[in-house]
């Protein structure tokens, strides 16, 4: 090692280097090391996410011809992998107009509202266990949770701006049915959560993981920790492991979770304006709603944070009921750097998962009545949740 | 007198509209799973793969001049596809047949015949308005050109695509 930093050392001038191996130390400092592996972490999840929207955009292309019984998208590249990059090409050298009589300044702020609170989301969520130690969060904050819920409706100011500053009816139109079909389904969407957090007594999305880890999936609390690969070869200890997670308490327990986990699934769809509930953009109706007077990298964004927005809320329906990273049999971060990766693979795994039922879900279903919509919202899920948060206390409180 | 419209009483599984969404999904995940493996699929890649053979003895694609048996050119130069021509594509500039012809009779043909193919709506009123038999809608349709200039179909072009024309010919089948 010193070997190779005396001959690095030779390509640069003395107070260079000086200043080099200042920075260096820096770099091993607790708090230096904090720093630049959170940057490192951010940019490098900032590119994950920005590449998986890409696809999942071509992905819903597919899926979607494949659903009707077409191609899709099968020129560019082989099987057509390179269409987004076409598009985005084609998206950048557009004019991108401002329509006469818009508000230029919340015309241009729009879409970044709409872009830029999904990648935000993604900063709490631990997207891994660890890896060499460092733990694959970019922030454990204990409001993980709130602050999630606060970001992610950020975006409908995005929308509702967009309409606005158009100055144009359908985007009006747009952004007030977005307006209340956020209002609608923010109520629901964090009340339903609440189970959650009672269950495990912590805010923090590292701590809800772990809770996962140790008593199983919330929608699925089978495999406790003491299932490991050795238990599968001895049946009989594997089998007790099985029965010592099965236990009344969380039996009773799965019930409210499951109900929690399904308004929570749906709210998400009309929180991400998906299609049973895409009032707001309402192609047919709307002429694409609010974004109907942008072009070229607005549109861009609007048609981007939508899927990231999706990324976002997968990502988030993962950690808190799908276990996150966990998967039944495979260690931690602690024992590798390899089980760390396959923490990673396992998260990015079940988000694709997710998304394809998302676009599934889409080019299943028709767009529900705004009526419907509304009571929907306001008289099922909201009423359930409520119930749901009392009968997590009840089980909790009378089962020990 | 009131209609009473009785609506049908649902069902709590109607009602709960789970299983509906439950049995839509299932549909389209028969139809992806066989379209994955390549059933089913409706597409035709368009360039490679067309679908002339089976277009009708109507079609109407871009129109074109045709000769008869002989040899001779069918237009006489009587100016009616011009006239009646809705959006005004084609120009006729007419020259009388020299006395040393075979066909001094017929008096007149075009000197210059263009169909302006940027103007032209397919809507085949030049064939049925022409007397002679001579102008018909072929089954060209992919008609393209980097310039205005190039998508003019000049009398070379037009007896080109058009070809000779035999005895009877289809001009007043009423599909057409």
């Amino acid at each position: 090692m010193d070997d190779l930093s005396n001959f690095i050392s030779h390509f640069f001038s003395p107070a260079a280097w000086s200043f080099l191996k200042a920075i260096g130390e820096a770099c091993m400092t607790p708090l230096g090391f904090l720093i630049w592996t959170t940057l490192l972490k951010s940019a490098i999840l900032l590119g994950i996410i920005l590449g998986l929207v890409s696809y999942t955009v071509y992905a819903e292309r597919r899926v979607s011809a494949l659903i009707q019984d077409r191609l899709g998208p099968n020129r560019v590249g082989w099987q057509g992998l390179l269409q987004p990059i076409a598009d985005a090409a084609k998206l950048l050298f557009k004019e991108n107009f401002t329509p006469k009589n818009a508000n230029y300044f919340y015309f241009r702020l729009a879409p970044k509202l709409v872009m830029i609170p999904p990648i935000l989301v993604m900063g709490v969520i631990p997207f891994g266990s660890s890896l060499f130690g460092v733990p694959m969060t970019i922030a454990s904050i204990n409001v993980g949770a709130i602050y999630v819920l606060a970001i992610s409706s950020i975006s409908v100011y995005g929308i509702v701006l967009a309409g606005w500053a158009s100055n144009s009816k359908y985007p009006f139109l747009g952004g007030i049915r977005s307006t209340s079909q956020m209002i609608s389904y923010e109520l629901s969407l964090a009340l339903s959560i609440v189970p959650v957090f009672m269950v495990v007594g912590s805010l923090n999305l590292n701590t809800i993981v772990q809770y996962q880890v140790e008593y199983g999936w919330m929608i699925a609390p089978f495999w406790p920790q003491g299932m490991s690969w050795d238990s599968l070869l001895h049946p009989t200890a594997a089998w007790q492991a099985i029965l010592a997670g099965i236990k009344l308490r969380h039996l009773l327990l799965w019930i409210p979770l499951i109900i929690s986990f399904f308004i929570f699934f749906v709210s998400m769809f009309a929180e991400t304006n998906r299609l049973p509930f895409d009032l707001p953009e309402a192609e047919q109706e709307l002429i694409g709603g609010y974004h109907t007077e942008y072009s070229s990298m607005g549109f861009a964004l609007f048609f981007l944070g939508e899927y990231t927005a999706m990324i976002a809320g997968a990502s988030v329906i993962t950690t808190l009921f799908l276990g996150g990273w966990s998967f039944p049999l495979i260690p931690d971060g602690s024992h590798g750097w390899f089980w760390g990766l396959v923490n990673i693979a396992v998260f990015f795994a079940k988000i694709i998962a997710l998304l394809f039922i998302f676009i599934w879900v889409r080019w299943t279903l028709p767009r529900f009545r705004y009526d419907q919509l509304m009571k929907l919202g306001w008289y099922f899920f909201f009423g359930l949740a409520v119930v749901n948060i009392f009968l997590t206390a009840l089980i909790l409180t009378y089962s020990k | 007198m009131a209609f009473v419209v009785n609506r049908k009483k649902l069902t709590l599984a109607e009602k709960l509209y789970l299983p509906a969404i439950l049995s839509g999904l299932a549909i389209t995940w028969k139809h992806m799973k066989r379209a994955l493996f390549g059933k089913g699929i409706i597409t035709m890649q368009y360039p490679e793969e067309k679908w002339d053979k089976n277009l009708p003895a109507w079609y109407r694609g871009a129109p074109t001049l045709v000769k008869d048996e002989t040899g001779r050119e069918r237009c006489v130069a009587c100016q009616l596809c011009e006239f009646i021509c809705p959006p005004r594509a084609i120009t006729i500039e007419p020259m009388e047949i020299p006395d040393e012809s075979r066909w001094r009779k017929v008096e007149k043909k075009p000197r210059e015949f263009d169909i302006d193919m940027t103007r032209c709506i397919y809507c085949g009123l030049c064939e049925e308005v022409c007397p002679e038999q001579a102008i018909f809608l072929r089954k060209d349709y992919s008609i393209t050109g980097l310039s205005r200039d190039q998508m003019v179909h000049h009398k070379d072009k037009l007896y080109e695509m058009g070809g000779v024309m035999n005895g009877l010919v289809i001009k007043w089948n009423e599909k057409k």
